[in-house]
């Protein structure tokens, strides 16, 4: 809600500030910043066992950091009070990496379930736009009336996202959104996250490990190296940064098969272009 | 910033219908705007929408969806829609909104026949289980009879960790539990019995009733609802995370390494916490006797003897086996039967617990039976 003053929506949606996170002597996270703005998709990479999930849960608000703190919209998010962390709270969407559908609920419930909690709209609308959601997300309409367990991988993914678009978020969170996909799969999941950006106005933040959507739809990436977030810049700047994980992750040959498949795909609509 | 109001006007130029929406049209205002746009188009008619986003500061799914109700809400449904003036964001949306399909509706209200349904649908069901049960206790035999044929193959680890979960940790509460029924039992005796100056009968009561019966139920319900729910929770989490199918493939067989070591850690367990339940019983009984009818120990043991007798001991021992392997399979075949949702392993895990405790009370009448025609 612009309307809403609680909502500074020309300040970042979401800055960490000098994060610390521990598990008992264990230190995850030291002096860590991060700033997402407005509008952009973020990709945060870093090795197995670095915290990337946790600092996303620490980011969204399931973890406290043991130090250091998070900013939504230009403010604390301790110094918010309940009821405008409630409206911040809405304006997240969450995919989790197994799709943490309701196993209860049909997909459509699943959809209805936040509009249910946080409108009073009448149950026919929610409907319809719970369906609406099924189709933006691609799929099948007969999938309303599916039950998670009846859903294949790919499928509860999107279950997943659409329930995180229910409220029409401004802030998504996307846990690794195409693991386990298969290329295709994969591929129009990315597709379908930059049309939703455009279509929604979303800010994305999202975790992954898939190049190729690293390549494609990232406009900035953030790399989790040695308990902080040393650069957040885009493909070109990170991939020459100096650092030993930075350069075998961006020069190793998965890498440059990704990079080079872009190239490709470039040039040819370039030939398109010009033919 | 002042809160803005969500509204519109409709405005008609020849057969095209102008919409110029105003404020915010979001999900936050639906309920207010919802019907509202729909009626007052009703009674329009014309061939083309034109949006005019103008005036519009927010603008999300739901807003666009309500919008797009003017293209088919109308006297007949507009044969075109455009976005006049507005962002490409804006044209984005009304897109998605237009484009979506809507799946069926859901199934209708129960109707008032549904409940001849259920009663038949449960009464198949019962049945069902029945033979399904049966049929696991046959194939557990029959794997029963081929690691006894091989004793190599019996997982003695496993059985062993499962008679200390199933077992040596249920003892207390076994005991406690039979401790106090054996005392209650007493106290009834007490009462109804110094009435006829008969007090050294409660020996009688409580011996009969908690060697015969009361003992062996206890420590099967204790079992059922403490271990069989333990072993359908587990099993079907097991089979929730495809450790049952990772088995499979390795060559395992699921009945051999899971169902074989419950059974018999059941299968020996029983007798034994029965037995001490039945001595945590009678010690119930004996310190009531003592304290309100002036029992002695020594006496209430000597009436024990003569009176209740040993082979009332054995009657109660002889059905715990039975109980024990009645328990661990229900246990287990529901665990197996879990399917992938977490719903059904709550369903599964209720269903076992209720069955288990179901059957013990059933076969244990039959036992009943069964020892007074044989006039033990």
């Amino acid at each position: 809600m612009a309307s809403d003053p609680i909502i500074d929506l020309s300040a970042p949606p979401m800055r960490a500030v000098g994060i610390r996170t521990q598990f008992g002597p264990n230190v995850i996270h030291e002096n860590l910043n991060f700033t997402v703005n407005q509008g952009e998709i973020v990709g945060l990479v870093g090795g197995s066992g670095t915290g990337k999930s946790v600092l996303m849960n620490t980011m969204l608000g399931l973890k406290e950091p043991e130090g250091g703190h998070v900013e939504y919209f230009g403010q604390n998010r301790n110094d918010l009070t309940t009821q405008a962390r409630m409206v911040i709270n809405n304006k997240m969407g969450v995919l989790f990496q197994g799709g943490a559908l309701f196993s209860s609920m049909t997909v459509r419930e699943n959809i209805m379930a936040p509009m249910r909690e946080h409108t009073d709209i009448s149950s026919g609308l929610m409907r319809e736009l719970a369906d609406m959601k099924i189709h933006m997300v691609g799929l099948p309409p007969e999938s309303a009336v599916l039950y998670p367990s009846d859903l294949s991988g790919g499928m509860k993914k999107r279950a997943g996202l659409a329930r995180a678009l229910a409220l029409d978020p401004k802030l998504l969170f996307l846990d690794e959104p195409t693991a386990g996909l298969d290329p295709v799969g994969a591929n129009a999941f990315d597709e379908l996250i930059l049309g939703l950006r455009e279509a929604m106005d979303l800010t994305v933040l999202m975790v992954t490990h898939d190049l190729d959507s690293l390549y494609l739809i990232c406009d900035r990436i953030a790399v989790l190296v040695d308990k902080h977030i040393p650069i957040a810049d885009s493909l070109q700047a990170v991939s020459q940064y100096n650092h030993p994980w930075v350069r075998e992750y961006f020069g190793g040959p998965r890498s440059r098969a990704a990079t080079r498949a872009i190239e490709n795909n470039e040039q040819k609509s370039e030939i398109e272009r010009k033919g | 910033m002042l809160a803005t109001t969500s509204d519109y006007k409709l405005e008609m130029r020849e057969d095209v219908l102008v919409v110029h929406p105003n404020g915010n049209w979001t999900i936050a205002q639906a309920a207010d705007l919802e019907g509202r746009l729909s009626k007052d188009v009703a009674a329009l008619s014309y061939r083309h929408v034109d949006f005019d986003m103008t005036e519009i500061k927010e603008l999300d799914t739901a807003g666009a969806y309500l919008l797009a109700r003017a293209i088919r809400y109308g006297m007949t449904p507009a044969e075109s829609w455009d976005v006049c003036t507005g962002s490409n964001g804006h044209k984005t949306l009304m897109n998605v909104a237009t484009s979506s399909v809507l799946g069926h509706e859901p199934e209708p209200r129960r109707q008032w026949y549904d409940a001849f349904a259920k009663v038949g649908e449960a009464s198949v069901r019962i049945w069902n289980e029945t033979v399904e049960t049966l049929a696991f206790l046959g194939q557990l035999f029959v794997v029963m009879a081929k690691v006894i044929a091989q004793p190599k193959r019996l997982r003695w680890r496993a059985i062993i960790n499962l008679i200390e979960s199933v077992g040596l940790d249920a003892v207390p509460i076994v005991m406690v539990l039979s401790f106090f029924i054996g005392a209650v039992i007493a106290y009834m005796g007490a009462n109804l019995l110094a009435s006829f100056g008969a007090s050294v009968f409660m020996v009688d009561l409580v011996g009969f009733a908690v060697l015969r019966e009361l003992a062996v139920i206890i420590t099967a319900i204790l079992l059922a609802g403490r271990s069989d729910s333990a072993f359908t929770a587990s099993l079907g989490a097991m089979k929730m995370r495809q450790e049952i199918d990772a088995m499979k493939v390795m060559g395992l067989d699921t009945f051999e390494v899971l169902v074989v070591p419950r059974a018999i850690a059941c299968v020996v367990v029983m007798p034994i916490l029965t037995f001490l339940a039945m001595m945590s019983g009678l010690l119930g009984g004996l310190i009531v006797a003592w304290v309100t009818a002036d029992i002695t120990p020594i006496l209430f043991l000597n009436r024990l003897n003569t009176a209740v007798g040993i082979e009332n001991l054995w009657v109660g021992l002889v059905k715990t086996p039975v109980f024990g392997l009645i328990i661990a399979i229900i246990g287990c075949r529901q665990g197996l039967a879990v399917t992938g949702s977490v719903e059904s392993l709550g369903q599964r895990t209720t269903t076992s617990v209720v069955q288990a405790i179901f059957a013990v009370i059933i076969v244990n009448a039959i036992f009943a039976i069964l020892f007074f025609q044989m006039g033990v």
